[in-house]
């Protein structure tokens, strides 16, 4: 099988990182060879972040180049659009509709741009987007918004709910575990 | 056991396993998480030291007594410790000895972009370079071997994507070796230049075995393929390589970087029609190769700054460009900011009023340079706040007087900052410095140092005074405040910058971040009394916008610290308990 692309995009503290951990560790568990490339440091204060996640029978570069994204997996709309230049021609975006303005927009500099979904989908590409916040939300938690989106991107596996809810186990400690069982439920059946 | 592991991760699992007993490590990204995960292993004593000078010294005496040790550091960090580097290159080791620097190609998290191989070449020490997880982990048990068998302290250079991301590794047990009895031996430590002088011939003579070593290594590998085309690398450059040309090409792949071997290079050479050099930063590889009398293709094509990846090689040595959809619109950037309810804030806020020339350091409140706060002048390097501003000072003398700052972190004071401070109260120059006390090392990640009364493991440790320690380095005048009081930050500044004499200032309040500070509820605009002027926007809180002509609290974000209330005259922003 080729290798597959997935990148998770975002604002640097929107919980990113355990969202690659989960399908690190999924992926693994399915047998395949996997990198995982984040950031630390700087870039995760607030800046745009982004998290690659590869898988397949052998994978070399832990990173993923424009024009290779399977998927890209957004926090947030303006990310999704920043990133749009990765997906492959046939890849899909999977975002949260969540909107944070960056500083030029807060400092007046800039303007958060409009309709960014329906100009993504002018270029034919498929975007599968939905308010991720509320769900999480209805779930117990803001910050569950990265495992709702798990819970809609695992509709485009063909893996079994009980191995993503394995993998969750896994990866969330145990006190939140119903939390987000019930985040990445909202989510695939959003 | 087969298993996903971080690039540092895989490293650290590699320390334990080859029976390293002494960790010393001062933070810094890309290279952190080495020392954070060997301090899990309850048989490795781990330390974070106040700078990387330190840590190389303590690593050096503990194998001095007969332990493998080690010291972790980022590019810059092996800058500070390259004194006892250089020297210790002469001594050699007793049990093995093994240091970590980590470059920052692309500098996602750093002020510079050196290449450390220039320090492993000057110093004489030989580098190993992984370019994945698992030689990580593969060669920090092997880098032990060669420190013992070759009597040198070996560096292993990581960079931001073999430490940060993750891969499979396949480890094994612990294996601790027995304890080198420390014997006296003034001739090979004693570092006088009755001693040194003869101490440079051997490390002469270790290079040329190292050469050899490097000629049949188990490190550098010969890949066939296609012979029309042969790459030399390493690194992560290794893995792009890989992803473009699979098993077509003919590569070399160097897994020790210094020395690097001769004949290895020519036979490689001799056995393909063109030879490609594919290396991050600068063309050491290449020359090496150029010095051999090779024709190569190198930095004619591949730029000497960032990072690169599969695309540039694809582009650079097939001429194959990427295809891909572009967006028809100007996106607003997104760059990293201060976090909302950052102590750091209020302080920077207090500077831009006072409109003074700001001469800064490294860490978190570097991002105090960024609008619409926009208070630092200066950012070089760790400590140099407040060595700068003496200079500063002492060249425009009364010209300057009460018109500049210098601002440094808790942990960066006890890095290098003291003995700028030292100077300053030496040789008096009328300077303020504001030391921003967060109680913890903040962009790396929340590390603890010698102010926070923490060790690495969490546990209660010495605490060093501040107000204390600057008094006794000859201040008078020290005044702790809190930044999250505007008014009383203001009083303070004008008051420091008015006195006849050199002074610090203490701001302090922990970082927003930390588990044990409990956030408040957020604010509450009242929009009937707000009428958008935007005076809380000139915070530049990422937890304020302007929706519909009024200020907007993202509650996801606000913390409920207080200060964009301070400049709301009207009264509009309003606490919940």
């Amino acid at each position: 099988m080729n290798t597959k692309n997935i990148m998770i995009v975002g604002v640097g503290g929107q919980g990113s990182l355990l969202a690659s951990k989960l399908l690190g560790y999924l992926l693994l568990q399915e047998g395949y060879d996997v990198k995982v490339s984040e950031v630390h440091g700087m870039s995760q204060r607030g800046g745009s972040v982004v998290t690659y996640v590869r898988f397949g029978e052998k994978v070399y570069s832990p990173i993923i180049d424009k024009g290779e994204a399977d998927f890209i997996v957004s926090f947030e709309e303006l990310e999704a659009a920043r990133y749009v230049e990765y997906l492959k021609k046939d890849g899909r975006i999977v975002t949260n509709t969540q909107q944070i303005d960056p500083m030029p927009v807060i400092t007046g500099a800039a303007e958060y741009p409009t309709d960014l979904i329906s100009k993504i989908e002018k270029l034919g590409i498929a975007v599968d987007a939905m308010d991720c916040l509320s769900l999480a939300e209805e779930a117990g938690s803001a910050k569950a918004v990265n495992i709702v989106l798990m819970g809609r991107l695992s509709k485009y596996f063909d893996i079994a709910p009980e191995k993503w809810d394995q993998a969750l186990e896994a990866c969330v400690p145990a006190k939140f575990l119903e939390l987000n069982r019930k985040a990445f439920a909202l989510g695939r059946e959003a | 056991m087969k298993q996903l592991m971080l690039g540092n991760q895989a490293f650290a699992r590699g320390l334990y396993e080859a029976g390293c007993c002494v960790v010393s490590s001062y933070p810094g990204t890309p290279s952190t998480e080495v020392t954070e995960e060997a301090a899990k292993f309850d048989d490795i004593y781990c330390e974070w030291a106040p700078n990387e000078k330190v840590a190389m010294e303590v690593a050096f005496g503990a194998c001095l007594a007969g332990k493998r040790s080690f010291c972790g550091m980022k590019h810059v960090g092996l800058n500070v410790a390259a004194d006892p580097l250089y020297t210790c290159s002469y001594t050699g080791v007793n049990a093995g000895m093994v240091i970590c620097v980590a470059d920052d190609a692309g500098m996602h998290s750093s002020q510079n972009e050196q290449d450390s191989r220039h320090h492993a070449i000057a110093s004489k020490v030989p580098m190993l370079e992984p370019s994945d997880s698992q030689e990580a982990y593969a060669f920090a048990k092997l880098a032990y071997e060669i420190s013992e068998t070759f009597d040198t302290p070996v560096i292993i250079k990581m960079c931001t994507r073999v430490a940060h991301s993750q891969s499979i590794v396949d480890t094994a047990e612990r294996v601790v070796p027995p304890v080198k009895a420390y014997e006296k031996n003034i001739a090979k430590y004693v570092m006088m230049p009755g001693n040194a002088i003869r101490r440079h011939p051997f490390v002469e003579e270790r290079t040329r075995k190292l050469i050899a070593y490097a000629e049949n290594c188990e490190l550098n590998r010969v890949e066939m393929g296609d012979t029309r085309l042969g790459i030399i690398t390493s690194s992560t450059s290794y893995q792009y390589v890989k992803e473009v040309f699979g098993d077509t090409a003919c590569i070399l792949k160097l897994g020790m970087i210094n020395p690097l071997p001769e004949k290895l290079i020519l036979d490689f050479a001799s056995k393909v029609e063109k030879v490609a050099i594919v290396e991050e930063l600068d063309p050491i590889i290449e020359n090496h190769c150029k010095a051999l009398g090779l024709e190569v293709t190198g930095k004619d094509v591949f730029p000497m700054e960032g990072e690169y990846s599969q695309n540039m090689i694809a582009e650079k040595l097939e001429g194959k460009a990427a295809a891909y959809c572009k967006l028809d619109e100007t996106l607003p950037v997104r760059p990293p900011v201060m976090c909302s309810g950052c102590p750091h804030r209020g302080l920077f806020y207090t500077l831009k009023q006072n409109k003074v020339t700001v001469l800064g350091d490294i860490g978190c409140y570097t991002l105090g340079a960024v609008a619409p706060l926009s208070a630092m002048d200066v950012t070089l390097c760790m400590g140099a706040s407040i060595s700068s501003i003496h200079g500063f000072n002492k060249a425009l003398g009364e010209e300057s007087q009460g018109k500049t700052v210098a601002v440094i972190g808790d942990s960066t004071f006890m890095h290098s900052g003291m003995t700028g401070l030292a100077n300053i109260a030496y040789n008096q120059s009328n300077s303020t410095v504001i030391i921003l006390d967060n109680s913890i090392t903040g962009m790396t990640g929340h590390q603890q140092n010698p102010t926070t009364g923490y060790n690495i493991k969490g546990d209660p440790a010495g605490k060093i005074n501040l107000e204390e320690l600057c008094h006794a380095l000859g201040f008078n005048r020290v005044t702790v405040v809190d930044p999250y009081d505007l008014a009383e930050c203001d009083r303070v500044l004008k008051e420091e910058l008015a006195a006849d004499e050199p002074s610090v200032i203490i701001s302090r309040r922990p970082c927003v971040l930390l588990k044990y500070v409990k956030p408040k509820k957020p604010l509450k605009v009242l929009c009937d009394k707000c009428v958008g002027c935007k005076s809380c926007m000139r915070l530049g809180c990422p937890a304020i916008s302007m929706k519909n002509g009024k200020a907007a609290i993202d509650t996801t974000l606000c913390v409920g610290c207080g200060v964009c209330k301070q400049l709301c005259r009207l009264g509009a922003l309003e606490s919940q308990e």
